[in-house]
């Protein structure tokens, strides 16, 4: 017998910690202003849940339990539905992030191109592993699935812009910016 | 080489208004409105256009099944969710061409009567977002998108919909399901979108670059366009082609331009000179291919005639240098960190095989290994919902079966073959960077 370890917990990428705000959370006036436009684009609320949510990670930086709770009042759902939809999706932050968040691709073709060597070097350099923040709060680091850009791979995405060809020059001149 | 949806790469702000109308877009209207919603679907129907998402169904016919009858509001759903490791072709026509999307899009909507659309992107594609939310801006405040659509009766509304990271959602039921705000689970068909998909109205799912064919299928005719391809695959597509190549990147070929072709012309051979050990013709859930099966046609069918097949078009070449047990490792690790969990056999298959694997490579494989991966993989294909299932077991299959050797020797701890390093520079993009 081999012992079994589900995949969430094999997941390198997955980290079901959720962290809390520290103080009480509300939305913003412009918040409440972009809500209604966004409920306004679809035929029935519940459709809304990923944009409102979306709006949530601008106004709040990450999904915390608090943030759930507001949702699932905004989107008039019941609160398990949305905790299930927040941790179904890796793009959901449920934890402070770091300045900037650096998402260096670990599938095929960047694989092929070097990438592994790369997040290797990065780790070191960063001081962190996969899923975590420096301790001065400049840098997450995660390792993705293909981000689709494999014909400039090895590819990154730096917070929300996407990086090819690198090498550890470029990434050195790239976190030097920073 | 004709070029039609890649064709304004590279010009200017093509991605804006004014320099799009200049460069053609939204002349193919008139036309299209000239014709009845059942005289465009026979004429795409006609041009043998496929659906390049990766399933290949006849967009035309696709169409054609929305039921008549019905009483409830149609949908078009557009699948922007892009992820297949080794694809990278949506995004240009995202970022580039917005406008050639949307007018395709509004000749679907003319075809199938609906009107509203939903544009569902994944959610790392800010600059495709970005694109084409401007461009619906635009195209609503010079009349093309609205109440009216260029002065005719035709009222319609395109929303951009922003995923959150999950490669299932591209799947087109599960895109439905996170596009009703739940977690991508995708539904058991039948019933198929085209009878209840979003919000249980019947709703069309294409593919981006499916769409944006649309336009030169009404410009050039049917059967002009039928005849750039090959037998039933009209037209070109965006071949992706990345991996150990000279010359990575999208290729806007015929359909039906052969593999060693792209392989050898286009992408100018392998890197640094190197032998061809494998090939991936069509997205990492395609069926590995060898050296001397190279000699094919890239279309739907000549691939499936030869047990793989052509998907999303992701190209993924492979050097001798490159041990086919780490690749695996590689290609496995995906699909069980995105397998969503709904049933079973893939759930379960797929982080066992990710964990044999990578006992395997860690000098830790056991005499049955090898053929347990076999029988896993034959236990997920077919015993789950939706194709994700088959997706990973296929190279599994393909990949063991065919360099079971090399399997054998890590187990036997041989003299296991590794990766070598890559090329050290990159030449750059054929046709786009982001
Ligand atoms: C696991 C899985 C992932 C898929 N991912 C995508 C995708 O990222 N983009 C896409 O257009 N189609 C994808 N598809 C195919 C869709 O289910 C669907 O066939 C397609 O969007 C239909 O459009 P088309 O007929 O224009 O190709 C995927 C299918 C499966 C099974
Ligand atoms: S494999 Fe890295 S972007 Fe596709």
């Amino acid at each position: 017998m081999i012992e079994h370890t589900s995949i969430r917990e094999s997941s390198p990428t997955i980290d079901y910690g959720m962290v809390d705000h520290p103080g009480p959370v509300s939305w913003s006036d412009a918040a409440r202003r972009d809500m209604a436009a966004i409920f306004a684009r679809y035929p029935d609320k519940r459709s809304a849940t990923l944009p409102i949510l979306w709006l949530a990670v601008r106004e709040f930086g990450w999904i915390s339990p608090q943030v759930e709770k507001i949702a699932a009042e905004i989107l008039g759902r019941p609160l398990n539905e949305i905790h299930i939809v927040v941790t179904f999706y890796t793009m959901y932050p449920r934890r402070p992030m770091g300045q900037h968040h650096i998402q260096i691709c670990r599938n095929v073709s960047c694989w092929l191109a070097g990438a592994a060597d790369l997040s290797r070097y990065l780790q070191q350099r960063l001081g962190i592993g996969p899923g975590e923040t420096t301790a001065d709060g400049k840098f997450s680091f995660s390792e993705v699935e293909c981000l689709c850009y494999c014909e400039c791979a090895p590819a990154m995405r730096l917070d929300n812009r996407y990086v090819g060809n690198l090498t550890k020059t470029s990434i050195d001149q790239l976190i030097g910016e920073k | 080489m004709l070029k039609l949806v890649t064709k304004n790469v590279g010009i200017e702000n093509s991605h804006t208004l004014s320099v799009a109308r200049s460069h053609g877009a939204y002349s193919r209207l008139e036309a299209a409105f000239a014709m009845t919603p059942e005289a465009l679907t026979a004429e795409v129907i006609k041009s043998n256009l496929r659906g390049l998402g990766g399933a290949g169904f006849p967009a035309g016919r696709k169409w054609s099944f929305l039921p008549k009858d019905s009483p409830k509001p149609r949908y078009l759903v557009v699948n922007g969710d892009e992820g297949e490791p080794g694809t990278c072709k949506d995004k240009i026509i995202m970022i580039h061409d917005p406008h050639l999307l949307i007018e395709g899009i509004i000749i679907t909507c003319w075809a199938i009567q609906s009107h509203k659309a939903f544009i569902y992107i994944r959610g790392e594609y800010d600059l495709p977002v970005e694109h084409v939310e401007q461009a619906i801006v635009e195209a609503k405040a010079a009349g093309i998108l609205g109440e009216t659509v260029m002065g005719h009766d035709f009222a319609l509304d395109i929303v951009v919909h922003r995923g959150a990271g999950a490669y299932i959602c591209g799947e087109e039921t599960a895109l439905l399901e996170s596009l009703e705000g739940k977690r991508g689970w995708p539904r058991l068909k039948p019933p198929f979108p085209a009878v209840e998909g979003y919000m249980r109205c019947p709703t069309v799912v294409n593919n981006v670059e499916t769409l944006s064919y649309v336009p030169y299928v009404v410009e050039m005719g049917a059967q002009p366009f039928a005849d750039l391809g090959s037998e039933r695959n009209g037209g070109l597509r965006m071949y992706s082609i990345s991996g150990r190549v000279n010359r990575p990147g999208v290729y806007e070929l015929p359909m039906g331009t052969p593999l060693r072709e792209m392989i050898y012309d286009h992408a100018q051979g392998v890197t640094g000179g190197r032998a061809l050990k494998a090939v991936i013709p069509g997205g990492s859930s395609a069926p590995i291919l060898t050296p001397d099966e190279i000699d094919v046609p890239m279309d739907f069918d000549s691939l499936a005639k030869r047990g793989t097949m052509l998907g999303s078009a992701g190209v993924i070449v492979f050097d001798e240098t490159v041990s086919m047990v780490e690749a695996l490792k590689v290609i496995i690790r995906f699909y069980a960190h995105e397998s969503c969990g709904q049933c079973t056999p893939c759930r379960e298959g797929t982080a066992w095989l990710e964990k044999i694997v990578e006992r395997i490579l860690d000098l830790g494989g056991r005499p049955g290994d090898v053929d347990n991966m076999l029988r896993i993989s034959r236990n997920i294909m077919g015993n789950t919902i939706c194709p994700f299932g088959d997706g990973a077991a296929l190279p599994v299959v393909s990949c063991v079966t065919k360099f079971r050797p090399e399997f054998e020797a890590w187990v036997r701890r041989g003299q296991p073959v590794t990766t070598l390093p890559v090329r050290e520079a990159h030449i750059g993009e054929p046709v786009a960077a982001v």
